[in-house]
């Protein structure tokens, strides 16, 4: 029931004019100071409605006096630190390796973009510092499957390896268990004599060397040394992309494993891809 | 004129009618918005329906709970489109039900990742993350490598799928199955696969039937390769 608004005789306050069976309830409003606040922002508010995106119409939205756009700022803010870079970056993608090399400055710069274009995208699968993984080629140990010099990583990392590109690198192995091919006997001699060609002495490799001669020894070589204008690799070195166990090299012969590399001018720009290929040169196999 | 609170309180019918009324405001705010969705939706080519493998994997993504560590969204932020690429604009995620967008980064954003690494990559780092990256923290998925995928409600899948907007065609529920046993075997013949489902991956070594690891390998490759952002028909972005 209303009552009259009256002053509380024990705190002080005022009542709201209400009344529950003789209880009645203060008045105490908010501090001035939290009203005002809240009373500024909505006014603030107000203006923000009116200067950024706001409303959503039928058709579309209200932009906002001053135009902003998210995606236009983001467009901005790349362009700005491109520009940045581009004093940089504009020279590293014009010269020559030989040129950037001539300038220490230029040379450290591309080897920090390089390093972190590698952290990024290249580590997951070449390990960190281009240790390798099982499978993914190593990049520090100079055991090159296409060439080490500054160009042949230059274009293996611009088009990749059995990407799909029609620049790609391309090779292909042929699975020897296949129909007509070898029989798994001669598969096991000859992996005999690709284990001798790394230096190590079991099974029969005398046999499987004549295997090797006829089925192997055009793509990887005579004596095992690869052939990297077709991405055979070198079988006699102590570095072994599918692994060093005689295993491994059976299962490469039944049923070859074939990686790939994504060709990545798609996600870096010509300058990025070169910085990457000084970075890898200098991981300690450059060629 | 105004209308005295205690009226109000008295009054039960008028209390539902005004009630009624400052609901349906309150409704109509938040509704109304939503019928002009249309609108902030980019007009850009390239965005199709996941094909049947890339869909169950996109089930299994969301089984595995593979959102709780990763977004999908590359926001329009400088840094985000350094690391990860073009921004994530609404159109990728059209036909998402429910969409991954997200700020989890506990792992890496995964709304690039398609073609970034190979099939053979994510085969060995999901089975054991650690393998490929040594300071990862990602569980091992071993398992789905060893988990036969199940293909039994694949046609229902697509069709409730359908029912909420995903423009599959009849011919590409007639051939579902077909096209998912395509994928997953990179010897068969994927021409009709490609032509319903363009860019679409094979994965797997056909040596038995579809893995759930096939699946979610599918649908990680094809994780924001749809739109071609170099094609000028989809550069106007700003909606």
């Amino acid at each position: 029931m209303p009552t009259k608004i009256e002053k509380d005789s024990v705190t002080g306050h005022m009542t709201t004019g209400h009344e529950w069976d003789g209880l009645k309830e203060l008045n105490q409003p908010l501090p001035k100071w939290w009203v005002y606040i809240m009373y500024t922002t909505v006014a603030v508010s107000l203006v923000w409605i009116v200067l950024y995106p706001s409303i959503p119409g039928l058709t579309g939205y209200y932009h906002g006096m001053l135009g902003y756009s998210q995606r236009t700022k983001v467009d901005q803010d790349v362009a700005a630190v491109v520009k940045q870079r581009s004093a940089y970056m504009d020279r590293i993608k014009d010269l020559s390796y030989a040129d950037i090399r001539k300038d220490p400055q230029l040379t450290a710069i591309a080897q920090t973009a390089g390093r972190i274009a590698f952290a990024n995208n290249c580590q997951p699968c070449h390990g960190a510092g281009g240790g390798g993984n099982l499978g993914y080629p190593t990049l520090a140990a100079g055991s090159w499957l296409w060439g080490g010099t500054l160009d042949d990583i230059q274009q293996s990392v611009t088009f990749g390896i059995r990407s799909g590109h029609p620049d790609a690198r391309q090779s292909q192995m042929p699975k020897f268990s296949g129909e007509g091919m070898l029989k798994s006997a001669e598969i096991e001699q000859v992996a005999d004599w690709v284990m001798a060609l790394r230096g190590a002495k079991i099974g029969d490799p005398a046999s499987g060397q004549k295997i090797y001669a006829e089925n192997c020894a055009a793509c990887h070589g005579d004596k095992g040394e690869g052939k990297r204008d077709i991405g055979a690799p070198r079988l006699s070195g102590q570095v072994h992309l599918n692994g060093d166990s005689r295993d491994a090299v059976v299962a490469q012969i039944v049923n070859p494993r074939m990686g790939s590399m994504p060709n990545w001018n798609t996600r870096l720009d010509a300058a990025t891809i070169k910085s990457v290929a000084l970075y890898v040169h200098g991981l300690g196999g450059g060629e | 004129m105004f209308i005295r609170h205690e009226t109000i309180e008295k009054n039960a019918f008028l209390m539902l009618l005004l009630t009624l009324v400052v609901i349906s405001i309150g409704g109509l705010v938040e509704v109304v918005p939503l019928f002009t969705i249309e609108t902030t939706v980019e007009h850009v080519t390239g965005v199709r329906p996941y094909s049947p493998l890339e869909s169950r994997g996109r089930d299994i993504y969301i089984r595995e709970g593979c959102y709780n560590c990763h977004s999908q969204m590359i926001r329009a932020l400088r840094d985000e489109v350094e690391r990860y690429g073009h921004y994530s604009i609404a159109a990728e995620s059209m036909y998402d039900h429910p969409f991954q967008w997200g700020s989890k980064r506990i792992g890496p954003d995964l709304a690039r990742v398609g073609g970034k690494y190979s099939s053979d990559w994510h085969y060995a780092h999901m089975a054991n993350a650690q393998s490929m990256v040594p300071e990862s923290l990602m569980p091992h998925y071993a398992f789905l490598a060893e988990t036969v995928l199940d293909t039994d409600d694949l046609v229902k899948r697509l069709k409730a799928q359908r029912m909420v907007g995903v423009p599959y065609s009849d011919e590409a529920i007639a051939n579902a199955l077909a096209d998912l046993r395509t994928q997953a075997d990179p010897a068969a013949d994927n021409a009709a696969l490609l032509k319903r489902y363009p860019k679409a991956v094979q994965v797997g070594r056909g040596d038995g039937p579809a893995t759930e690891l096939d699946a979610l390998v599918a649908y990680l490759q094809v994780l924001g390769t749809m739109v071609d952002f170099a094609d000028p028909a989809n550069e106007n972005l700003r909606q």
